[in-house]
């Protein structure tokens, strides 16, 4: 009885929910999302991999290489903050969902790859 | 009269964490309850040992995914009033800001999954449609939808802009007004009242000698509200704890239901009061010493023990959470009602079992 | 004063033997004084258990130290309420509590795999 009101407004309103694959919402300014990494400015220092929470950075000074792992990672954007040369950046849409985890720890190696584009 | 043993979870429709409750019925009466927990036991205290003390921020806030910031506050007080750090003003208010829209977040999941209890499935979706408004202003202003992860030991990492703070204040408006469109479906109904009214009831001196902490001492009767001790900036805000007297679970829905508008009006406060300043001072040193940390959290007091030893790393860290302290009370609760109030009942005092694990 | 926070030192914080905790906690309780929780910690040697009780939200505490593998007497019978958490700290650190009104055996959080007490630094098979 008490709802009838509410019930009819939302029939007459459109949907208060997205058709998720093929409708996304717009992200907000900020957001944390997918941990990225410009290769090129990094140094190498390791205070990321040091400050990380859940441990999920790794990084090989003799190999050059800065490895995370996706799953482990909680998107906190304390290694981003901590950053000294600003390297890390985080991209406003979440990561979409795997099958496979293995799959998608990534290696990158310093200065032999090409570097992906700066945000 | 025969006795029958019932076992109550782990697994049931109307929890959405694994609680068991070993319930001796006796005609469809409770007789008594025993409770298993330790199902979602991470063991997080144990991280303090490998993990240093600003870390431990993270950690802690995911101690529960739906209270999170409170967590961090506390813990972040904690190591504060340990290092001498004194957090700058503005941090203080919009540490309340956020809390407080955790609060109305966390009452108004609460309120749709006891909509949910007693099936009553599309105020389920209402409630949870205008939560939503709360979950994109908490990731547009912290960038996490829950997990929000603001504080830091010294003061917040983000501030909210006056643009932003128009938007809050504007969705404010809406989700009040929505609300209280809500409020008459669910506590002005006969089939609600026939199911919630007289059932449960709490007395007074129970809730207290139990131990009971927030919306259920608070239904009992009795003003206990730790955001009266003023951390934070509850000192500068106009607070007054909400109470109520009957102690059943229609007083514990009710009480929940003021304390959401009561969560609107501090922030709207808040925001006027709101000073200039920075953000966060530089926190010196390492944390030395014992420390007990309390918060009012969605469901009641949460209770930090923080050691620390001057290094890096805390000695210890002990967390109580809320539903911890509900637990008892719960127990006492439960012998003498019906076995079909025995979800609803569960239900009335928002039981976080994750937090209460760790 | 009352204060959210509040640094543990000897003023507010009385050191206790183990056998006089019922006859402080009845003395407490007689006050109005609410149980809260009960927190511990590792000393080494002993295992320190402190006990948080608050009236008209000002806290109170009560220190005593337990050495390792000895027994402490349960304030359950005072606090109900205290039967949970002295259940948890049985189970964590290994301290045995007399006359618990209901006993997990160690089996609250954890499961009968588990034979060192996790919290210690120096973990306590259990029996």
């Amino acid at each position: 009885m008490f709802m009838t009101k509410i019930v009819l407004k939302n029939l007459l309103t459109k949907y208060a929910t997205r058709l998720y694959p093929f409708q996304t919402k717009e992200p907000f300014k900020d957001v944390k999302g997918e941990l990225k990494i410009v290769m090129e400015k990094c140094i190498l220092c390791g205070v990321c991999k040091l400050r990380c929470p859940s441990q999920c950075i790794k990084v090989d000074k003799q190999a050059k290489t800065w490895e995370v792992d996706p799953f482990s990672c909680v998107y906190c954007g304390i290694c981003v903050e901590a950053c000294p040369v600003k390297c890390l950046y985080q991209e406003g849409q979440y990561r979409a969902p795997l099958a496979d985890k293995d799959m998608v720890l990534h290696v990158q190696e310093a200065k032999t790859v090409e570097a992906p584009p700066a945000p | 009269m025969a006795r029958t043993v019932i076992p109550f979870g782990p697994q049931h429709p109307v929890l959405p964490e694994p609680l068991h409750l070993t319930l001796t019925v006796e005609d469809e009466i409770v007789k008594s309850a025993i409770p298993k927990l330790g199902y979602v036991h991470r063991g997080l205290e144990k991280l303090a040992e490998i993990r240093d003390h600003s870390q431990m921020i993270q950690i802690v806030e995911r101690v529960c995914g739906i209270c999170s910031t409170l967590h961090a506050m506390c813990y972040c007080q904690g190591i504060e009033e340990l290092m001498n750090v004194e957090v700058p003003p503005r941090a203080k208010f919009l540490r309340v800001i956020w809390a407080e829209m955790h609060r109305m977040h966390s009452h108004l999941l609460w309120l749709g999954l006891f909509a949910d209890a007693f099936g009553f499935e599309s105020l389920f979706m209402q409630f949870w449609r205008i939560r939503e408004r709360i979950m994109d202003l908490q990731e547009a202003t912290s960038g996490n939808r829950v997990i929000v992860s603001v504080n830091c030991v010294g003061g917040v990492k983000r501030d909210i802009d006056a643009e932003t703070q128009k938007w809050i204040l504007d969705t404010m408006k809406i989700v009040e007004k929505e609300v209280l469109q809500l409020k008459s479906t669910i506590m002005d109904d006969f089939t609600v009242k026939r199911r919630t009214v007289g059932i449960g009831v709490l007395s007074k001196e129970k809730a207290y000698e139990m131990g009971a902490a927030g919306p259920t001492l608070r239904a009992s009767g009795i003003a206990q509200d730790l955001r009266q001790t003023g951390y934070a900036a509850y000192s500068d805000l106009n607070f007054e704890p909400v109470i109520e007297t009957d102690g059943d679970c229609y007083a514990r829905t009710v009480c929940r239901f003021n304390e959401v508008f009561q969560a609107i009006d501090l922030i709207r406060e808040a925001f006027t009061k709101l000073p200039d300043g920075e953000l966060a001072v530089k926190a010196k040193g390492l944390p030395n010493g014992e420390v007990v940390s309390r918060v009012e959290q969605p469901r009641g007091e949460v209770l930090y023990y923080l050691k620390g030893n001057g290094t890096k790393f805390l000695e210890r860290v002990r967390i109580r959470t809320p539903t911890f302290a509900n637990i008892p009370p719960l127990l006492d609760m439960l012998p003498g009602c019906d076995l079909a109030d025995v979800p609803v009942l569960i239900l009335t005092i928002d039981p976080c079992i994750s937090c209460t694990e760790r | 004063m009352k204060d959210s926070v509040l640094i543990i030192n000897e003023d507010n914080t009385p050191e206790l033997s183990p056998d006089k905790i019922i006859t402080q906690t009845r003395i407490l309780k007689d006050e109005g004084f609410r149980f809260v929780t009960m927190s511990s910690t590792d000393l080494g040697e002993s295992i320190c258990v402190l006990y948080h009780l608050d009236k008209d939200l000002q806290l109170v505490n009560l220190k005593v130290d337990v050495p390792k593998g000895s027994k402490i007497p349960s304030i359950a019978s005072v606090y109900g309420s205290a039967m949970l958490v002295e259940n948890e700290i049985k189970e964590h650190f290994g301290v045995e509590f007399d006359g618990l009104p209901l006993d997990f055996q160690g089996m609250l959080y954890l499961d009968e795999e588990v034979q060192k007490t996790p919290f210690c630094k120096i973990g306590i098979t259990r029996v």
